[in-house]
């Protein structure tokens, strides 16, 4: 048994050492680098099962408005005569029943499980947004910063460093409230596109420093790769060298700080509406519901459970898929 | 593995590209000369490249990495440039791609002054001087099928062979001995061999006149180095290529070169014709280069090795006088006084830096 073992990995080795290694001949096309990401991805069941949490919490923030016909109640609709005359829901656990599955609000009646899928829906378009934003102006900056070196990298990099400087939560709380008032009065409601374009630039004006030192290290360790000498000597063009040769190869940092940055804007979105200066009432939002139910967290807690444990879920799971992301796209890197 | 026989594009500018064994010995060295060789495709004249080295914040120093060398390659040639790690040859290659900025010096190609040719200007000669690197697991872009690889420089040049640019690819891929069907493979898909063999079949797909080779060959397996030697010449003979080939390894120069150039500390030491360097080397460090070559006549006879002691001294400070003299068994007073000039000595067919020329086979 042993020998016929030794055997075949004897005549295997000599087979092996022909001219030109046998590849294997299942098709002559080869599986590109984000291919094989993606064959790893799908086995992992962590990546699977986070990435099932996401997409579903998509498709109900997309889905919303169709949502609220299904369900039949809308965001701002108030049940007072479900309220008793302190104003809390009537029934157990703050009013749940067949027709408020997640109850109600104490004091205005509105319907929990509604406002939450509006919620999500402010919740992922400023997060996505805001890291989109962060993400392009980073790659950008990273990659000028890191390629062409000299003086454009040393400005990019005061710049960087500046942005990193600033504390975050106070220049927030002096900006926010100073710019609303700038363009409405302070009896004047502002409509809830603005608050939330100025959170989503807030966001942008802090958050694009981390993309950007992370792509201008890969690009200045690329540079030194002989491929991108190679390109120089055929003669590429600037625009050909940053697309095709130096960005196709740091689209796997990219993505995972990409996917790590939407979980923490949906937090920082969160704080800063605990605090008042992000999304307002009557707009529905996780961060202002939490506050809102801080106060009735002892008469309430159905009010906290449900919003708390779902901006819970949703950071959980965007963290979860973003790990496997970087596991399946980079698997030589340790932790 | 070889590569087929058959010409695929038979170059017209393909004349009499002398082979090794040819009419070298015969022809000696062509700096001082006027002989009946053509003209050179490459002439290099007192090239220099400074690197400025950074030890404070106002303090800084310069590293002479080369320091004024001549020569030249003619078509369909190979000039061989050896020398230890460090002494400028791998500057020197991407000096001539323009790769690197000289920073003072002469390099024309084809009789055309293009030291400081930038941008477009750069493009045509780009077609005409292309480079093979050393490490063929950094110099293929791992997001990049090998057809894509071998493509690029026919697409920003903007060639379109006849056939469209995907035939090309295939023919050049078979030129180098791969597969053709192997086109949409990626690069981690293959060994470092056929790595090699792609990144020559990119140098190839502009159809140069001259390839820089830098140290093809030294990342490779011994066995696998023959094979793309070999190739390297098959190519040389089928089209009619001139290669400067910067190497350390002085066994794999020899069987690929025609005329062979030693480099020390950013200076040409010795120039000639092959077999005038390898069997009448004249220069001190040529010789223990030599010495060092395993042989395996010699295999069991006393060791005849030259050994060199001392460190290489440093090319940051401006030396006078030779600068191999910190390790030369032969250095005397005039060595650290006067630098010597790459000339005739004591006979010899090559051009030799050296007051006190050796003479006679190695060893």
């Amino acid at each position: 048994m042993s020998l016929s073992n030794a055997d075949d990995i004897a005549l295997s080795e000599i087979s092996a050492t022909g001219p030109q290694p046998p590849l294997p001949k299942a098709g002559l096309v080869g599986r590109s680098p984000g291919q094989q990401a993606w064959a790893r991805l799908r086995r992992d069941r962590v990546a699977t099962v986070s990435g099932a949490v996401l997409i579903l919490f998509v498709v109900v923030a997309l889905a919303a408005p169709l949502i609220q016909r299904l369900y039949g109640v809308g965001p701002q609709q108030q049940f007072q005569d479900a309220l008793d005359g302190l104003g809390m829901p009537l029934g157990y656990a703050g009013g749940i029943t067949g027709g408020h599955w997640f109850g109600l609000e104490p004091g205005l009646g509105r319907d929990i499980f509604i406002r939450m899928v509006y919620g999500l829906r402010t919740s992922l378009v400023i997060a996505v947004a805001a890291a989109v934003i962060t993400t392009l102006i980073g790659v950008a900056a990273g990659v000028l910063a890191g390629y062409l070196g000299g003086w454009v990298g040393a400005v990019i990099g005061w710049v960087t460093d500046f942005a990193l400087a600033m504390p975050f939560l106070v220049v927030a709380l002096a900006l926010v409230p100073t710019v609303t008032l700038r363009f409405y009065g302070p009896r004047q409601a502002e409509p809830a596109v603005f608050r939330a374009g100025l959170l989503i630039v807030v966001f942008a004006v802090f958050g694009w420093t981390g993309a950007a030192r992370l792509v201008r290290g890969q690009i200045v360790s690329l540079r030194e790769r002989e491929f991108v000498e190679a390109a120089r000597a055929s003669g590429v063009g600037l625009g050909h060298m940053l697309f095709r040769q130096l960005l196709p190869n740091t689209w796997a940092p990219i993505l995972v700080s990409f996917s790590l940055a939407v979980p923490s804007y949906v937090t920082g979105e969160a704080v800063l509406s605990f605090l008042g200066i992000g999304i307002v009432d009557p707009t529905p939002d996780f961060g202002a519901m939490i506050y809102r139910s801080i106060d009735y967290l002892q008469t309430d807690p159905t009010y906290v459970f449900f919003p708390g444990v779902t901006i819970f879920l949703l950071v959980l799971a965007f963290n979860l898929f973003g790990d496997s992301l970087r596991d399946a796209l980079d698997p030589k890197s340790s932790r | 593995m070889t590569p087929r026989q058959r010409r695929p594009e038979p170059d017209p500018d393909d004349s009499g590209a002398a082979t090794p064994d040819g009419d070298s010995k015969a022809t000696g060295d062509s700096q001082t000369t006027g002989d009946s060789r053509p003209a050179p495709l490459l002439a290099v004249e007192g090239l220099t490249r400074h690197f400025v080295a950074r030890r404070g914040p106002r303090t800084h120093s310069i590293v002479r990495a080369v320091d004024g060398i001549d020569f030249d390659v003619r078509p369909g040639e190979t000039l061989g440039l050896v020398g230890e790690s460090g002494c400028g040859k791998t500057t020197t290659g991407r000096m001539l791609v323009r790769l690197l900025e000289p920073t003072s010096g002469r390099i024309s190609f084809d009789g055309q002054d293009i030291t400081h040719l930038r941008g477009r200007a750069l493009r045509p000669l780009r077609r005409q001087l292309q480079i093979i690197f050393q490490d063929p697991y950094s110099s293929l872009n791992p997001r990049h099928t090998v057809g894509e690889i071998v493509a690029i420089p026919l697409r920003v040049n903007g060639v379109r062979p006849p056939g469209g640019i995907t035939r090309r690819v295939r023919d050049l891929l078979e030129i180098v001995g791969l597969n053709p069907e192997h086109y949409n493979r990626y690069p981690h898909e293959f060994s470092g061999g056929q790595r090699q063999r792609v990144g020559i079949a990119r140098a190839l797909a502009l159809r140069p006149k001259l390839i820089v080779a830098d140290e093809p060959v030294s990342a490779l397996d011994v066995s696998i180095q023959a094979q793309v030697v070999n190739l390297l010449r098959q190519l040389q003979r089928d089209l009619g290529l001139a290669f400067l080939f910067i190497a350390h390894d002085l066994a794999v120069v020899r069987h690929f070169s025609h005329r062979v150039a030693v480099m020390y500390l950013g200076r040409i030491v010795e120039i000639g014709a092959r077999d005038d360097i390898y069997r009448n080397p004249q220069h001190p460090y040529t010789r223990a280069l030599l010495s060092a070559v395993p042989d395996v006549a010699r295999i069991g006879a006393p060791p005849a090795r030259i050994r060199l002691t001392g460190d290489v001294s440093s090319s940051l400070e401006a030396e006078s006088g030779c600068r191999f003299r910190g390790r030369c068994w032969k250095a005397q007073d005039l060595c650290a006084t006067r630098e010597p000039a790459l000339a005739h000595r004591d006979g010899g067919a090559q051009l030799t830096a050296c007051h006190f020329p050796e003479s006679g086979p190695p060893r």
